[in-house]
């Protein structure tokens, strides 16, 4: 499968990365030998086999719930120390939605 | 110095010497440190050394002798462990600059383990990003060097775990294997290097790549040490609920042999790619098990061919979903100046992480997107199933099957690094295990052109004790 530098840009935005032009152009040309490659299963009639996603744990073993008890866990002060931006205990994020134009221009 | 050591002691000897009070654990613990100190600027295989909590440990280690206490299976000895794995208040980066400044809140299960036993860690080692990469090139903080040739890579991705190990910086080290991360390097670095079976030990606290595939496994001088490092992190834990429930037996049982054990050889692991020197070291060890009573059967393995294209699939889209955590709010980078959030991740992301890590996001969001989903990842899903029946129909003629760990030595610097299907195609022989999710040891098994060759052990779902012996009988 060939893919176009449109489609890489695409693929880029559903990821959350921004590629520069040169960085498009040669993701384009990896991408598609790379996919080129992939592209060899399609040799193999898979129509009744299982699809699997995780190794089959559960024939090895019987699986048991733990008591469903509160625990200790880490609390905001240490699961928010690594913020990059904090606010007692919060994560500071900008902005989600922007404003209106003409509320800009009146506030 | 010579960066590969001319004597090397064990676990079981250095335990000794220090019980008796030949050697004390701070001395060990300082001469590994003073290697550390004297090698790693050549080899670049540590990230951060943890000499404050070593000495530490150590004398914690020493004052247990003094006391006239037990000691534990790992009391006084160095461990190096791969920076994907969490130690509270250690920074961790994973090779990313996107973790440059994290400090994490806990400590990964497999490390609390080897601490509990008295284990002495002294750093973290260098990796591809995210443990993605097969030659350590891909680390943000510069490539590993082989202590065999130091123009060459160790392998990858816990390139620096396998020369920690190699080079007597330490005489354990941790690292995470998701499609041969742990086996290709200790291969080419000639020491010892398992992945156990999935679920075998706990991943809680390992920095998720592939959540299917991931497993964390030691690196050791020798089967008898990494059989002892097995033993302490095997086994159930509450906060991995992948963690298998199964018994752990001692893996002790090395010295029995291999007589009447049935040796399977996979012709599609002898054809073409697999460089001469290599064969030959592999074959010789095959020799070797043979007249020790070991049986050789042919078996095959059909579904071989499609591992590599398989697992890419898998790895990356579980990669990309993994990996969509690294969004600049709750850890890691944050670009400066956005605006608006969705601004604020792309640009955090796009200048936090490097380029393997980008196309392996890219190639995990496009075969999960909308129109490609059954044609790659589905797909990908049942070959895996296919991949899998044909391991168990080969344990059914075989105990055992041995294989190379890679199809040539240890290649140069910059060799390949420009070209990632040719990267990715360094991973044939290692992948299988990690899609089957069986146990998997690479063994040193001679030198080619002075270069280390090793030799894979492959076993059934829980059948590391018959793959440890085997492993055993090819290093005698």
């Amino acid at each position: 499968m060939s893919i176009s530098r449109e489609v890489v840009l695409k693929t880029a935005a559903l990821a959350h990365l921004e590629l520069p032009a040169e960085d498009a152009d040669r993701f384009a040309a990896q991408m598609s030998e790379i996919l080129a490659y992939m592209d060899q299963l399609a040799e193999l009639d898979t129509a009744g086999v299982p699809p699997m996603s995780h190794s089959t744990l559960a024939e090895h073993v019987e699986r048991t719930w733990r008591a469903d008890i509160v625990k200790p866990s880490l609390g905001s002060a240490l699961a928010t120390a690594n913020a990059p931006e904090g606010f007692g205990g919060y994560f500071k994020v900008p902005s989600v939605i922007t404003r209106a134009p003409r509320e800009r221009e009146e506030s | 110095m010579n960066s590969i050591p001319e004597h090397r002691s064990t676990i079981a000897l250095t335990r000794a010497a220090i019980a008796n009070g030949t050697t004390t654990a701070r001395a060990v613990a300082e001469a590994a440190l003073s290697r550390i100190e004297a090698l790693n600027p050549r080899l670049n295989a540590f990230l951060a050394v943890t000499a404050d909590t070593a000495l530490a440990q150590a004398d914690a280690t020493d004052a247990r002798v003094r006391a006239g206490e037990q000691l534990r299976p790992l009391d006084g000895i160095p461990v190096a462990i791969k920076d994907n794995l969490v130690i509270e208040g250690v920074a961790t980066t994973c090779g990313s600059r996107i973790l440059e400044n994290y400090r994490p809140p806990y400590t990964a299960t497999a490390v609390e383990r080897l601490c509990e036993a008295g284990a002495v860690i002294v750093g973290k080692t260098n990796c591809d990003e995210f443990a993605m990469g097969s030659s350590n090139e891909n680390s943000a903080y510069g490539p590993v060097r082989n202590p065999w040739d130091e123009e060459r890579v160790p392998g990858g991705s816990s390139g620096g775990s396998a020369v920690a190990v190699a080079s007597g910086m330490a005489m354990l080290a941790l690292g995470s294997d998701t499609g041969g991360s742990i086996r290709q390097p200790a291969s080419l670095c000639g020491v010892v290097g398992l992945k156990p079976t999935y679920g075998r030990i706990s991943r809680y606290g390992l920095v998720a790549f592939g959540s299917s595939l991931d497993q964390i496994g030691p690196f050791a001088a020798s089967v008898e040490d990494a059989s002892v490092a097995l033993r302490v992190m095997a086994g159930h834990d509450e906060r991995d609920s992948t963690s298998s429930e199964a018994p752990v037996p001692d893996f002790a049982d090395l010295e029995s042999g291999v007589d009447g054990l049935r040796i399977g050889i996979p012709a599609e692991f002898f054809a073409d790619g697999l460089s001469e020197g290599t064969r030959e070291c592999v074959e010789s060890g095959i020799e070797r098990l043979r007249k020790r009573g070991a049986t050789t059967v042919d078996i095959s393995l059909p579904h071989m061919k499609y591992a590599t294209a398989c697992y890419y699939i898998v790895a990356t889209a579980e990669a990309s979903s993994n990996l969509a955590r690294f969004d600049g709010v709750r850890y890691g980078y944050r670009a400066e100046g956005a605006e608006l959030l969705r601004e604020m991740y792309m640009r955090s992301r796009s200048e936090g992480f490097g380029p393997e890590v980008k196309r392996r996001i890219m190639l995990g969001t496009y075969v999960l997107s909308s129109g490609y989903y059954d044609a790659y990842y589905d797909k990908a899903l049942r070959v895996r199933t296919l991949i899998e029946n044909d391991f168990r129909k080969a344990f059914v003629e075989c105990d055992v099957i041995l294989t190379p760990t890679s199809p040539s030595t240890a290649f140069r610097l910059g060799e390949k690094s420009g070209d990632p299907l040719q990267m990715y195609l360094s991973d044939v022989y290692t992948i299988t295990a990690n899609l089957a999710g069986i146990p998997g040891v690479s063994i040193p098994c001679g030198t080619s052109e002075g270069l280390p060759v090793g030799l894979q052990v492959l076993a059934p779902h829980f059948g590391e004790p018959v793959m440890l012996r085997a492993a055993r009988a090819v290093e005698v």
